[in-house]
Order: structure tokens, then sequence, then C-alpha cells
């Protein structure tokens, strides 16, 4: 990320808690995401209790007449955001493991651009550790 | 708002951007194109067809930043700047491209 | 009087379906939707509660749902029948009412 040395870099954090589709949380909170990627922060994204279901494998929508904004995750890489954190007891109490989510990745402008992983399955502990050392957290 | 071509009318919202992006065929690029003035060559085409790309695969317009950066690694790095994006599309590389590929406004631009 | 019950929360959300559960008679049908199929999964904390609630109710679960949520109906808790919107419609003609669990 290109900062100026007098602009304050602050750590924001996402912290999306709601399945999809059934509410609108999921797909408001990834267009701020987005939106806010122009700012240049230190920017992360905690999906944790239902908000693991954001991320699950092949979604379609096509039956319940919504658009299925699961293939934008993707595109979190390309807009700088490379902190992605799961918690894991979240996926455990769901029946649920990292294969039953998309992988997401970024490429790594300061190592010949080499792909790697976004994703951090982290336990409660880890994952509070994180929050605290956050200045501004965003709830969804 | 609706534009003509070929004797059919596709909608567009109140900036012209087209309501179905399903309905986008090459010839209503050209016609808006030719409606601001500036016909498209092929280097407009390809990052209209780069941003109809994106659009597939991630369901989302990029914002400027990300689509400099990609059109940079993909068409190469002297096509990969601002001022060659906006020599091309001066009303905004995002939202004019965008609307000539049928595509809907890119999120964060007002 | 056969009822119907929906249920369209997550059960890791709110208590809407521990409700239905809790006051829904013998013989009646509980449909879950929306955020409630969840609840129709294998293997969460709610899988155990769901399979016992099941000797009394007949559960389904909206598949449309399933499916936008990238949810398998091969992974639903045994029993748990899979319907379409006419589906839903059909439950509805079976039943004399129908109760939402908001």
């Amino acid at each position: 990320m290109d900062n100026d040395d007098d602009q304050v870099v602050k750590k924001f954090m996402y912290m999306n808690r709601k399945a999809p589709y059934g509410t609108i949380y999921a797909l408001e909170s990834l267009e701020v995401v987005l939106i806010a990627a122009a700012f240049d922060q230190d920017v992360s994204l905690v999906f944790a209790d239902d908000g693991v279901y954001q991320l699950t494998n092949s979604q379609s929508t096509d039956d319940i007449g919504m658009k299925n904004f699961s293939p934008t995750y993707s595109a979190l890489g390309d807009y700088d955001i490379k902190k992605i954190y799961i918690e894991k007891e979240s996926l455990d109490e769901r029946g649920l493991t990292l294969e039953d989510l998309q992988a997401l990745t970024y490429e790594d402008e300061d190592d010949d651009w080499a792909e790697k992983d976004s994703i951090h399955l982290v336990s409660r502990e880890e994952l509070a550790e994180v929050i605290d050392q956050q200045d501004v957290v965003f709830s969804f | 708002m609706a534009i003509e071509v070929d004797g059919q009318s596709y909608e567009t919202d109140e900036e012209g951007y087209l309501a179905d992006l399903n309905q986008w065929r090459p010839e209503l690029a050209t016609a808006m194109a030719i409606a601001d003035g500036a016909p498209l060559e092929e280097h407009h085409w390809e990052v209209i067809n780069f941003l109809r790309e994106y659009y597939e695969e991630y369901q989302i317009a990029p914002a400027v930043r990300v689509l400099t950066k990609a059109i940079g690694k993909k068409l190469g790095k002297d096509k990969g700047n601002s001022k060659y994006l906006y020599e091309l599309f001066p009303y905004g590389p995002a939202k004019q491209a965008c609307k000539y590929a049928g595509l809907p406004k890119p999120t964060g631009c007002v | 009087m056969s009822m119907l019950h929906t249920v369209n929360k997550s059960p890791f959300e709110r208590n809407a379906l521990e409700s239905c559960i809790r006051l829904a008679k013998a013989g009646s049908s509980v449909l879950l939707m929306e955020d409630g199929v969840i609840a129709a999964m294998q293997g969460t904390k709610y899988s155990q509660s769901m399979a016992e609630a099941m000797a009394n109710i007949s559960f389904y679960v909206l598949g449309p749902d399933l499916k936008a949520r990238g949810l398998s109906e091969g992974n639903v808790v045994e029993g748990v029948k899979v319907v379409d919107y006419n589906g839903f419609v059909d439950l509805t003609v079976a039943h004399d009412s129908v109760q939402s669990w908001l």
C-alpha cells in the first residue's frame, strides 16, 4: 500500500456476523468495504457466527431472484484487502470446515505478484486479540 | 430514459446506464459513444471488453484504481495508468467505460 | 386442526425455532425458510434438537434458500424434506392455518 509519510493509517475492521440473503447486512458490508478500500487504510475482515455462511462455495441464487454477490469476495485481493479472519469455533458449531468456503487470495506486489492466501483461520482467543488491536470496528 | 439502436429501444437510467445488462450488444456501446461525440476505436474496446470480463467474473465494476492496475497487468504497463485511461474516456474511465460496457455505475462513484 | 409453522431466522441468531418447537403441537409441520434453513443442516449444534423434535413434528426446508446459501440438499438432517415454492404452496393448502415465527 502506498501511503504518504504524513498520513495516519488506522486499523479498520469489518465484522461480518450474519448469513447472506436473509438480511441486507452481508451485501451492505461488502459494498462499504469496497468503497472504503479507496482510503488506503489497514483493513481487515472478520467472518464469525453466521457470517461464515457468506463465504460458502457454490451459492446459487437463481431460484430466489436475488443477485449472487459471493463472486465479489474474490475481488477483495484486487482492492488490497489481504487480511480475512475466520473464526474456527463458528465453523465448528455449524459443521463447516474451510473446505466448504471459497479460497480468497491476493497478489503480493513486493514478491513478484506471487498469489498468497488472504484467509486466516483463527481461534476465538486469537480473534479477540486481533479485535483488541483495532482502531475502529464496523459491525454488520 | 431509453436509447434507440437499429429500431429497438433499450431502457436506461437517468444517466444513460443500461437498465438490463443482459440486453447489452456492441452496437449499443457504439451508439452511446457517437452520442457523446467520440466514436470508439480499438483501444476503447480493449477497456470495454476488459470491464465486461471483470464484471462477469466478480459481479462488480472495478474502482478506477483497481481497473488501472488490472489493465496494466493485462494490456501492458504503458496502458496501466490513469493518464492513458482518462485520455480514452475523458468523463472518467470507470464511469464512462462502464456505461458503454452496459455495466452499472461502479460502487463508490457519485 | 393441523398447523404449518414457518421459521425464517437462523437458530444461531434468534430463538424462533426453539420457541416454535416448544409450542408446536404434535402432528404439526414446520417449514424452514430464508436464514431458517441453517437449522436443517447436519453437523450444527442444533442438529440434535432437530432430530429429537422430529419425533412429533414434520420438518420441511425450502430448497431455493438452501441453494442460495451454498448449502447442499444432501446434507440436511435425515427426515427433513426439501420442497420448492410449489411444495410451499401445497403445504399451505394441506394445513388449516399458517403460523409465522418471526
